[in-house]
């Protein structure tokens, strides 16, 4: 597999709120390989979305990256100059996000919004760069593309409005598109040809992707690799299927146990006690202690590290301490 | 990302005082109203009365804000036109706010027909310019306090009750009404018990800023020459001051700075209400 | 933009002026019958008149006739822009106050053009650092900016700068001694405009500042600045290609809103200067009770209002393609 695409190492998110700080993402670890389609899985509120902000530097005050590096295609994007950075963003690595109406700029033409992208990251004068987002907006599926492109985003449909983010995104032709919950605000029907899209653009661009989501059914159908996120550190890796057949952090099983699958019945739905915590205190000891079912006496007082338990299955639990050796937590 | 725990709700008068120039503001116009008030007990000259003192003589002991050029003492008068101000201002804007609670509340309660009148008149009245309606008003029925005052309120009305209107619209079809009809209570007790009080908010702090813009529109027509010719007012001293302030400058300071420090408080006053009252604005 | 579609929306707000007009001139109507005293008087204003002047008015605006018939007498000669005649300028009331007009238009077009765009500037920069030292001075600057009775400036602006100073002159467009064309009237002018625009720029700056300020911050938090920073595109790009535009719509909504209030401050600004314009017109036709002018500047006024919304709505339209895009 060679050196990851994208490699996050111990990346660390405050947010500096009048009522305290919020340690939003914690020591956060992930890596995305050359074509991978891997997800980064959560409730609300978990700090998934934060990370991905953090992954590419769209952190605002109050909130800050205090620490970690973020090695894209081998430079530290933390460390690279605003200028620098704003090249890359967009161009190898872009991002889709998740309510197209907030999204795009209502003043402005859709096409124009491409065009924006376009000469930021290929040197193309105007009328080549109209003729490329054109072909980015053919390329995501929207016919009569030459009309759309002139079109205002409250003329077009919530579908098709997400299409042209994406057509935003992948016009420059991306290493790594980071969709940070794509179809959430979309109709059902819409999310699966919006999820198709992804799949075929990316198999068509060779484009890894890192698909930040609450829906674990997208993540079985799409994905290869998953990281488990919870109260801003992640608690689980693995690939897709051993996830999904033999899930082995506590919070990984509660959360499968609470979703629908065809081979289960309404009334063996299960929903996690407890409230997820406050990032400002958040508890001692392992942040899911209070709410899991198989906790030791040990979890409410020393936080887990991270143990591998098989070659890409790690998980951050003490359930697992002799059966993995401890990685740097 | 968001931190789940709820901080506690802070009292209305800490959320006063948390934003200092309302304290200022507050603070300002509690001193200006004893100005006002307390003055003419401690008043020396009559505020008409003149050649009380030599004519055009700067600040001094005696007559702490000067004279001007008929002898008569400055701070007697400005502190009379105080009272004027004040008295319009807030009147202007009881009545006003009073009446547009009424009209606005019915309106955004019953809907229909009433609405839709309210709505064509206010907007009529937003496109008409206010101050020269109000000159045409007071040149044609005489300049009186009481024209002044009425024509001011009569002016700004429709503003407000569009405002209570809006509110009243958003808030009726709100669960707590619904849960109250259910209840059994009567249309009277659902307007003014359960919808008014929560539509107040905006309203307050709308009629707060309207106080000093009733004062400034009283002060620019008392300044055009509109002003009752009774009484002393501090848009008439201004307008005496035009022909003298070059050789006396006492005589258009102090009584603008008045008219200043009021409208300044009362906004300062409204910003920080808009705080309290407006729950939307309180996130920083 | 469709010139068609923009054209229909203009027609379609001039159509929905022509009521308040209608109404503008029925209150004029109104106040001269319904307000104490003798119609009459109100058509001649506070000066002496012959007894056949008076007669003339009555059978003129048929004031022995139904009240119905006067109206209508009275609406044939708007129609016609017989706005009546004052006595006391000796000038029919429709030219009087369009001979003035220049005046106030360019003292109010100079102060509006100026203070939108410092106060649109200042605002920008402000809201990209709150909380600074500079905001809060800036911030209390604006507030006593427009807690301020115009006309008190005005009189301290005379005061220091041109009376003490001796920077500027005290009243008027032009000094008695200025060449009569060319650039050096020009320059008069100027130099006289200097401290009346100042003055009646001062508020509408303020408000502008406010305004933007707290849209300009309202808007960098939306989404869509996001995804434009997503996409590599610098910070100041960002504010003034993306941002703004959003952040100016309701900044000029709210100025069209103003621009009564605005007519206000210039009329009483131009009293302080002795400006030439309709404001000082104002206060001479106070002074001498001369009601056809008020009546006549009232309506005049108003239609500028009117104009000045509908222009406003087609800025905003212009902006906002929503508006005609639906």
């Amino acid at each position: 597999m060679g050196e990851p695409l994208l490699s996050a190492r111990d990346l660390a998110t405050r947010l500096f709120t009048d009522s305290g700080t919020v340690q939003a993402v914690d020591g956060v670890s992930l890596n995305v390989g050359h074509g991978e389609a891997v997800a980064l899985v959560g409730e609300s509120g978990c700090g998934k979305s934060m990370t991905a902000l953090s992954l590419m530097r769209l952190v605002r005050p109050p909130g800050r990256i205090v620490s970690g590096e973020v090695i894209f295609e081998g430079r530290n994007l933390l460390s690279l100059s605003d200028r620098e950075m704003r090249a890359v963003r967009g161009g190898r690595l872009a991002m889709v996000f998740q309510d197209p109406m907030t999204f795009l700029n209502p003043l402005m033409r859709v096409g124009e919004q491409i065009v924006e992208a376009v000469l930021l990251h290929q040197y193309l004068e105007r009328g080549k760069a109209r003729m490329a987002a054109l072909e980015a907006l053919e390329r995501v599926g929207i016919a009569a593309a030459g009309n759309v492109i002139d079109y205002f985003p409250h003329q077009l449909s919530g579908g098709m409005r997400q299409r042209v983010l994406i057509a935003m995104a992948i016009s420059s032709k991306p290493a790594l598109l980071i969709a940070d919950e794509p179809t959430t605000a979309l109709d059902v029907t819409i999310q699966a040809q919006i999820m198709r899209l992804l799949a075929e653009l990316r198999r068509e661009l060779s484009t890894s992707m890192l698909l930040i989501t609450h829906d674990l059914g997208l993540v079985a159908e799409y994905c290869d690799r998953v990281y488990v996120m919870y109260a801003g550190k992640i608690v689980e890796e693995g690939d897709v299927c051993s996830i999904f057949a033999r899930p082995r952090h506590p919070y990984t099983r509660a959360l499968l146990r609470s979703t629908l699958s065809p081979d289960k019945r309404v009334e063996m739905l299960e929903s996690i006690e407890g409230q997820p915590p406050n990032l400002i205190t958040p508890p001692s000891g392992c942040r899911f202690h209070p709410r899991c079912v198989e906790k030791l006496s040990r979890c409410s007082v020393e936080p887990p590290p991270d143990f591998a338990i098989a070659p890409g299955a790690r998980a951050r639990c003490w359930l697992y301490e002799e059966a993995g050796c401890a990685a740097a937590p | 990302m968001a931190a789940t725990h709820v901080p506690a709700e802070p009292t209305w008068w800490r959320i006063f005082s948390r934003n200092r120039g309302s304290v200022v503001g507050a603070l300002i116009l509690g001193a200006l109203f004893a100005l006002a008030v307390l003055a003419p007990i401690f008043l020396r000259f009559e505020p008409s009365r003149i050649n009380v003192g030599p004519s055009m003589s700067p600040p001094s002991l005696t007559h702490p804000m000067g004279t001007d050029e008929l002898g008569r003492d400055v701070f007697s008068r400005a502190t009379a036109g105080l009272r004027v101000s004040l008295t319009v201002g807030f009147g202007a804007a009881t009545v006003s706010t009073l009446l547009g609670v009424l009209v606005g509340g019915l309106a955004g309660f019953f809907g229909r027909g009433t609405d839709a009148v309210l709505m064509r008149l206010t907007e009529v009245f937003q496109v008409i310019p206010r101050f020269f309606l109000a000159v045409l008003l007071v040149a044609f029925f005489g300049a009186s306090i009481l024209n002044i005052l009425a024509t001011i309120a009569v002016l700004s009305w429709p503003e407000i009750a569009r405002l209570v209107r809006g509110e009243f619209l958003s808030l009726r079809s709100r669960q707590f009404v619904d849960a109250a009809r259910v209840a059994g209570a009567s249309r009277m007790s659902l307007i003014f018990v359960e919808i008014l009080p929560n539509a107040l908010g905006p309203v307050v702090v709308n009629a707060t800023l309207m106080v000093g813009q009733a004062m400034l529109l009283e002060a620019g027509l008392s300044y055009l020459g509109l002003g009752d010719p009774t009484k002393a007012s501090l848009g008439q001293m201004l307008q005496e001051a035009q022909q003298i302030m070059r050789s006396a400058w006492w005589t258009t300071a102090f009584p603008g700075l008045l008219i200043f420090l009021c409208v300044l408080s009362l906004n300062l006053v409204g910003d920080g209400l808009t705080d309290i009252l407006n729950p939307r604005s309180r996130e920083r | 933009m469709p010139a068609t579609s923009l054209l229909i929306y203009v027609g379609g707000r001039l159509v929905q002026a022509v009521p308040i007009l209608f109404i503008i001139i029925l209150i004029n109507f109104g106040l001269i019958h319904a307000a104490p005293g003798d119609p009459v008087d109100f058509l001649i204003g506070a000066t002496e008149a012959t007894p056949e002047y008076i007669e003339s008015l009555r059978r003129e605006f048929g004031l022995d006739q139904p009240l119905w018939v006067q109206l209508v007498t009275y609406l044939g000669k708007i129609a016609q822009f017989d706005l009546g005649y004052s006595l006391r300028f000796r000038e029919p009331v429709l030219s009087l106050i369009l001979g003035r007009m220049p005046a106030t238009l360019l003292l109010m077009g100079t102060a509006l053009l100026l203070s939108s765009l410092v106060g649109v500037l200042l605002g920008v920069i402000a809201a990209r650092r709150p909380y600074s030292a500079g905001d809060y001075a800036a911030t209390f600057v604006s507030l006593a900016g427009y807690s301020m009775p115009v006309f008190w400036l005005g009189q301290i602006m005379l005061i220091v700068f041109a009376l003490q100073l001796a920077w500027f002159p005290t009243q008027g467009m032009y000094s008695l001694r200025a060449p009569s064309q060319g650039w050096g009237r020009v320059l008069d002018a100027a130099h006289h405009l200097v401290l009346p625009a100042l003055t009646y720029s001062f508020y509408h700056l303020a408000l502008i500042y406010r305004l933007t300020r707290v849209k300009m911050q309202e808007v960098m938090a939306l989404d869509f600045v996001t995804t434009a920073r997503a996409k590599g595109v610098a910070e100041g790009r960002v504010i003034y290609r993306h941002a703004l535009p959003n952040a100016i719509l309701p900044v000029v909504t709210v100025v069209g809103l103003n621009f009564g209030f605005m007519l206000a401050g210039s009329v009483l600004t131009e009293t302080v200067f002795a400006w030439p314009g309709m404001g000082r017109l104002l206060y001479e036709a106070i002074g001498a009770r001369d009601y056809p002018v008020l009546m006549g500047l009232f309506t005049v006024l108003s239609v500028m209002v009117i104009c000045a919304n509908v222009v406003t709505d087609v800025v905003y339209a212009l902006i906002d393609p929503r508006v005609v895009y639906r």
